[in-house]
């Protein structure tokens, strides 16, 4: 049995990691199997995270971080969290691989999903010209006329990136101020490729084997029209990814994993959450890893309180438990 | 094992005129999620050997094969049988998700 596992490996999985880990609590981290690192894998410039004056790319501070927490004895698996059982002083995890391990504290940070746009085409036509991925994806729409949904900083930034291939990026917004931050509009507004649809909504997406186009509907006066494009990226934000606590921890109105004043408190005992899976306004790589800080200090504060037995328990490498 | 890399040249031979189903897997080097799913498809690759191959085909240094199979969203897999494409998936997944796509070639 371990100390603490971690479950995911963004900002909040491994600051918590660093924190646990030189704290010598020995974090186990469940990074995920394809999305390791989390969100900033997908993205390029890292501009507003302190100490890099120059920028830093996403993947490379995300390295860093790994690098930083294993460092101080952090073990990283790559598999996902199929189950996990959080009642009781002894948590259970279970992997995709069907390996289970077992810990005294479990800090949940397992991000938030991209929102999809809820469209009967859309998953008909994802990977044939709609997209969650301007870094993966951008390279395929060279000199085509592509749109990007969605009014806040990713939104700007996919805008902003794509303009390195495709001849012109229409950014399709529900109103008409934007929710980016004001660097990222300026970049965008001053970017020559780049045109505002304002007031905007999709309502269908077409195409036979490709997309060809939207359909949109204005938001003010309810006109129906259509845009000819190559290509569609979303970006109209996420969804907190707590599928694996339902029924087991309690969540907010806005689904994010309830927690107790400004703690990483879950309801259950010994259960802690941190990142973007508790958070439903920031959001920011900062504000997550400085949440899996307060997770770890009081995933660390809880072990205190434990019984000596129980914590001799975790004291000692364990075995995994293969279950298949 | 490492999945072999095919390109414009290599491929009728590689894909199209092979005998086995192959799938081959469209991918970047700057596409995180392909780097991702690599190591999960050379498991794939040495657990059912016998059954599929499974080759890579890098879309910067091959992109007229990119084009032909309309590829927009990487990583893309497409399992081809007899030169002709019968399943894509899109998108890394974890192993067992993969699995339970392309149940029906590794079985």
């Amino acid at each position: 049995m371990r100390q603490i596992i971690i479950i995911g490996s963004g900002p909040a999985g491994y600051t918590a990691a660093i924190y646990a880990a030189r704290a010598n609590l020995r974090p186990l981290v469940i990074a995920s199997s394809v999305e390791a690192g989390g969100e900033l894998m997908n993205t390029t410039d890292v501009e507003n995270f302190p100490g890099f004056p120059e920028g830093i790319q996403g993947p490379e501070l995300m390295m860093k971080m790994q690098e930083q927490a294993e460092r101080f004895g952090a073990e990283v698996v790559y598999d996902d969290v199929v189950r996990l059982e959080l009642e009781g002083a002894v948590k259970t995890v279970t992997l995709g691989s069907g390996e289970s391990h077992e810990a005294l504290a479990v800090i949940v940070a397992t991000g938030s999903a991209y929102r999809k746009l809820g469209l009967a085409d859309e998953e008909r036509l994802s990977g044939h010209g709609v997209s969650w991925c301007a870094t993966c994806d951008g390279f395929f729409f060279k000199n085509k006329t592509i749109a990007v949904v969605g009014g806040g900083d990713s939104a700007m930034e996919e805008a902003t990136f794509l303009t390195r291939f495709a001849s012109k990026v229409y950014v399709i917004h529900r109103k008409d101020t934007l929710r980016a931050s004001k660097i990222m509009q300026e970049r965008a507004f001053a970017n020559d490729k780049i045109e505002f649809v304002w007031n905007a909504e999709v309502s269908g997406i077409t195409g036979d084997d490709a997309v060809d186009g939207v359909r949109l509907r204005n938001t003010v006066s309810g006109d129906q029209s259509t845009l000819e494009l190559g290509g569609l990226f979303v970006a109209i934000g996420n969804d907190p990814r707590t599928h694996l606590v339902h029924k087991q921890l309690a969540l907010t109105p806005e689904g994010t994993i309830a927690v107790q004043g400004r703690s990483s408190r879950t309801t259950v005992a010994g259960v802690f959450a941190a990142g973007d899976v508790v958070d439903p306004t920031y959001r920011q790589a900062v504000t997550a890893a400085a949440s899996g800080t307060v997770a770890a200090l009081d995933a660390e504060h809880y072990l205190t309180s434990l019984p000596q037995d129980l914590l001799a328990q975790a004291s000692e490498p364990e075995l995994a438990t293969v279950t298949e | 094992m490492t999945a072999r890399a095919v390109t414009d040249a290599t491929f009728e031979t590689e894909v199209l005129n092979n005998e086995k189903t192959v799938l081959v897997d469209f991918w970047a080097e700057w596409c995180g999620p392909c780097r991702a799913v690599s190591p999960i498809l050379d498991q794939i690759a040495s657990e059912h050997a016998e059954k599929l191959d499974i080759v890579k085909l890098n879309v910067d240094d091959n992109p007229g094969l990119a084009a032909k199979y309309q590829i927009t969203s990487i990583p893309a897999m497409k399992v081809f049988q007899k030169g002709e494409v019968v399943k894509t998936v899109i998108g890394a997944k974890p192993k067992p998700a993969l699995e339970a796509d392309l149940a029906a070639y590794l079985a």
